[in-house]
């Protein structure tokens, strides 16, 4: 990884910038492979980033303290020059080369985030349902449920399905990778996957009203046995969830951890709620969302 | 309705807002009946239909709406000081996030930006109004109105709170109940119906009201951008006013264009949010462009580097401001091949961009350049920009974004363009044209001293909100816990909102101080400057030109003042003109609009249909008005000259 090594040479002035009170958090910590990828590239565009600053601001420097008024230029009359061809094609051709030095990996990146990182382990899948103001976790082929925290097995591909049963919300766990929005009607992957053990921060990106900013999810990343232990621990501790419980959560508010040995997809998957899917209105429950949002907060500034 | 849902209670905060709202109003009352001054206000303000005193205007109301929302600005970053603050609840705060930004953009910097325009640009081309000076006055007064609604709605019924993108269904009825999003989508209609018509008033007068002379390639670098301006805002704002008005049958009589239930779908808003919202930004940024383009090359003492490059990159970078508006959402999940198109036409942006940089740069070199405050701001922008810039790009990369979007590296990218860019124009071209709206120059000394605090308070606030953002704090959280490593960052950004808060304090006091003891300008061209407007007394007379002067070259002045030593009139030339006359209509009209929009807010439908009535009668008279202006003869013409050009 030479380059690499090269472009962290280019970096270090950036990140020094502010006298090192920058901790290696969230973004600029990887800790999977689609959070590398994506801090690859951030890293990659910095250094581009840097050498832009580094001519403008020397030109700019120079242009100022050479040609500013000063006493013994009195009597000097600037030039009225037009332009110069010559110069004008270079400082466009040059933008040009660095877009096109970053667009390529920009669209490589964009396309390969949309699949797993690894092949050679199955995926699994967890649907992810946004409400007022929780975050709800349903693993369909392990048959449990979880709120406001997620276990995965790390080395393994995740894929999240993302949906909302209200507002539009962001999931996002920075140190495995950036977000999609989790909109009402609608599914969005996201795929992540954590290269080793550990606990990770993660928070809605997009205003959800008002208690948006409480939206925090821990994901847990454990071993494939410690993972399989966990689920079989909550399939056989766990209460099953129902309608009425289900109800219950979705009310605005904040709600602590849950754990259930069931999903609330066995009733109503909000993903495939709205009728602009086919305009199907004998989806069972249908108002459900509706009940569990009548409450308002409004009471002024 | 209870009086207590009407008036927003329960904050001292908002209590003492209405007390100060009261006394100033009082206060104003009395100020304006002891000096017997409300007629002057009726006859020379009020009804008036000269593009300077309603630039003027524009102009009061963009400072009084910095004022509010950097007060909006620094209480928010009050309570993000330390985390878990108690200063603000959660909803206080998210009403004054939402406030903070629409004002910024649609009551800051649109007036200010089109308050400079209506000063400038006619007196640039050598013209002695716009194309249409009533409409014009109907546009500001659209304007007044429709900021008014939407301030008053913190003490009145409360704000807005789903921020200023007002994404649904956030800010429809199943999940915003009050009337805050009501305001939303009713002020910034009124507003937004006035911008609409100033940007075909202005694209009218720039293509046929241009002195004889005047080519499109020989126009003023500010008149370029504010031509491609108006462009912008006759493609992009009718989306907007279809988007609110969508909006507004949803609030108002429940239909589902964006909700969740019976097949809305509210993307749709954010599509067509953003596809007015991105040439939007350009809007508000191509003309500080223009502004710095004078500024830079009158104090630099040389012509603009690069002339036909410039005019050609504000083309380029107009169209491309249309193709653009998904990256506002690349989170979205549109897909791969749709998030790529964007994202390279996104980047293509810093292409132009960059051209345009390097011309300012170039335009520097060789040149004289004097420091004065208009050109501190000019310079200032060139690496602040750069690093707003630099930063677009970055979050221009889909693939990146996903990592940056909605967190503080996305805040900080866009005060760094829309502060170093429009905010920093706005102030440039106020020290620099301020003499020829009032006749004197504001204190360069002061104006230093702004200068200086407000620039490096704004690096001191928005840099560190880059790492903030990387370190994964999202915008609009009115709250952090502990332990997440945020504090020291944001506490220092909150420094730096101070100082620029101290620097908007000395901008103020240099307003009053210059008023009273600043150097008069005599000669009408204090700057040594460029372009037409130069050519006039400072103010001018009303009719800004007494003969329309010829164009022989770019930076026409200039070369008048090179050839014949000025821009000089024989009075045997003059011929009487003629001018528009003053009308109340365009206020009274407006103000039919503001009960209209006040009725429609609470939903009380009678006052909006009283309202209306009174705007289909405004109409209805201006259609059938017999005014066709008024000529001033010559004699009055050589009298006033005289006057004017006493000191010279």
């Amino acid at each position: 990884m030479k380059r690499a090594r090269w472009r962290a040479v280019l970096v270090l002035p950036f990140l020094f910038l502010l006298g090192g009170c920058v901790e290696r958090t969230a973004v600029l910590n990887p800790q999977g492979p689609v959070a590398r990828m994506q801090y690859d590239l951030i890293m990659w565009s910095v250094g581009f980033m840097l050498f832009i600053i580094v001519v403008v601001f020397t030109l700019f420097a120079v242009f100022l303290i050479r040609y500013r008024e000063k006493p013994e230029n009195a009597g000097y009359e600037p030039p009225d020059e037009e332009g110069n061809t010559l110069l004008e094609v270079v400082w466009t051709a040059i933008p040009i080369l660095i877009v096109a030095a970053l667009a390529v990996p920009t669209v490589k990146a964009t396309f390969a985030l949309e699949k797993p990182p690894t092949e050679k382990v199955k995926p699994i899948t967890i649907h992810v349902t946004a409400a007022n103001w929780k975050w709800i976790f349903s693993y369909p082929e392990e048959n449990i449920e979880t709120v406001n925290y997620v276990h995965i097995p790390a080395g393994v591909p995740v894929k999240f399905k993302l949906t909302s049963v209200g507002p539009m919300n962001s999931f996002w766990v920075p140190e495995l990778g950036g977000q999609k929005y989790a909109m009402d009607g609608m599914e969005t992957e996201l795929i992540l996957q954590a290269d080793k053990p550990g606990s990770y921060m993660g928070r809605s990106a997009n205003f959800s009203g008002e208690k948006f900013a409480h939206m925090e999810f821990e994901v847990v990343a454990q071993t494939g046995t410690d993972f399989r232990k966990w689920v079989n621990e909550v399939k056989q501790t766990a209460p099953k969830l129902d309608e009425k419980k289900y109800t219950q959560i979705l009310k605005p508010g904040i709600v602590g951890r849950m754990t259930f040995s069931n999903t609330h997809l066995e009733w109503i998957d909000h993903a495939k709620q709205n009728s602009h899917h086919g305009n199907d209105h004998s989806m069972k429950n249908e108002n459900q969302s509706d009940e569990a949002m009548t409450e308002s907060h409004h009471h002024g500034e | 309705m209870k009086w207590s849902e009407f008036f927003v209670t329960g904050e001292p905060l908002i209590y003492a807002a209405d007390v100060a709202i009261v006394l100033t109003m009082v206060g104003i009352v009395f100020v304006l009946t002891y000096f017997k001054k409300w007629k002057w206000l009726w006859n020379e303000w009020l009804t008036t239909v000269d593009h300077k005193k309603i630039g003027v205007m524009y102009i009061i109301c963009a400072v009084l709406m910095l004022f509010r929302g950097g007060v909006d600005a620094l209480l928010m970053r009050a309570q993000l000081t330390a985390p878990n603050m108690k200063f603000l609840d959660a909803q206080h705060y998210n009403e004054i996030f939402t406030t903070h930004g629409t004002i910024m953009i649609l009551f800051m910097a649109m007036p200010f930006i089109i308050g400079l325009m209506n000063i400038v640009v006619p007196l640039q081309i050598g013209a002695r109004d716009v194309a249409f000076p009533y409409l014009n006055a109907l546009s500001f007064w659209l304007f007044f109105f429709g900021a008014l609604l939407f301030n008053i709605s913190f003490v009145i019924g409360g704000s807005p709170d789903a921020g200023w993108t007002a994404y649904f269904p956030l800010a429809g009825n199943e999940f915003s109940h009050g009337v805050g999003n009501n305001y939303y989508a009713v002020a910034l209609q009124i507003s937004g119906i006035g911008t609409l018509m100033t940007g075909i008033n202005f694209l009218v007068t720039i293509l046929k009201m241009r002195a004889p002379g005047m080519t499109l390639m020989r126009m003023p670098m500010f008149t370029w951008t504010i031509l491609i301006t108006c462009v912008l805002i006759i493609f992009a704002f009718p989306v907007l006013t279809v988007a609110l008005a969508l909006m507004t049958f949803d609030r108002l009589f429940d239909t589902q264009f964006f909700t969740m239930a019976n097949g809305g779908m509210s993307m749709l808003w954010a599509n067509l949010f953003w596809i007015w919202g991105h040439p939007e930004v350009y809007i508000v940024i191509l003309p500080a462009f223009g502004i710095f383009s004078e500024v830079v090359s009158t104090f630099a003492g040389k012509r603009l580097f690069g002339y036909k490059a410039m005019v050609g990159s504000i083309v380029g970078i107009a169209f491309l401001s249309f193709i653009v508006w998904v990256h506002h959402f690349f989170t979205m999940g549109a897909g791969p091949a749709v998030n790529s198109a964007f994202s390279i036409t996104t980047m293509a942006i810093a292409i132009p961009t960059g051209v345009k940089i390097f011309n300012w740069l170039f335009t520097l070199r060789k040149g004289k350049i004097r420091f004065t405050t208009a050109m501190l701001w000019s310079l200032a922008f060139i690496p602040n920009f750069v690093i707003g810039g630099v930063t677009g790009v970055m979050l221009a990369m889909a693939a990146a974004d996903y990592q940056y979007h909605n967190s503080y590296f996305l805040i900080a990218h866009f005060h760094y363009v829309l502060i170093a860019g429009t905010v920093f124009a706005c102030f440039a071209g106020l020290h620099y044209w301020y003499p020829k709206m009032f006749g004197h120059i504001l204190n360069e000394r002061l104006g230093k001293w702004t200068f200086w605090l407000f620039m490096i308070g704004f690096n001191i606030c928005f840099f560190p909100m880059y790492f903030l953002g990387l370190m994964g704090m999202t915008r609009r959280m009115y709250t952090y816990s502990d332990g997440l490593g945020w504090t020291p960052l944001n506490v220092v950004a909150t420094v730096g909102a101070v100082l620029m808060g101290i620097g908007f304090i000395v901008l103020c006091y240099n307003i009053y101080y210059s008023a009273r003891y600043g150097e008069r300008d005599m000669t009408g061209d204090p700057w040594n400057g460029r372009t037409l407007e130069w050519a006039t007394a400072s103010p001018p007379v009303h009719y800004n030109f007494p003969v329309t002067p010829v164009v022989e070259d770019l930076d026409a002045y200039w070369v008048m003042k090179k050839k014949y030593g000025g821009f000089h009139v024989k009075e045997e030339d003059l011929k009487p003109i003629h001018m528009p006359s003053n009308s109340g209509r365009p206020f009274w009209m407006s103000v039919a609009f503001f009960v209209a929009g006040f009725g429609l807010v609470f939903k009380w439908f009678a006052l909006a249909i009283v309202g209306a009535l009174f705007i289909v009668l405004g109409l209805i008279l201006r259609s059938f008005e017999d005014d066709d202006g008024y000529y001033i003869p010559v004699d009055e013409i050589k009298r006033m000259e005289r006057a004017a050009r006493k000191g010279a």
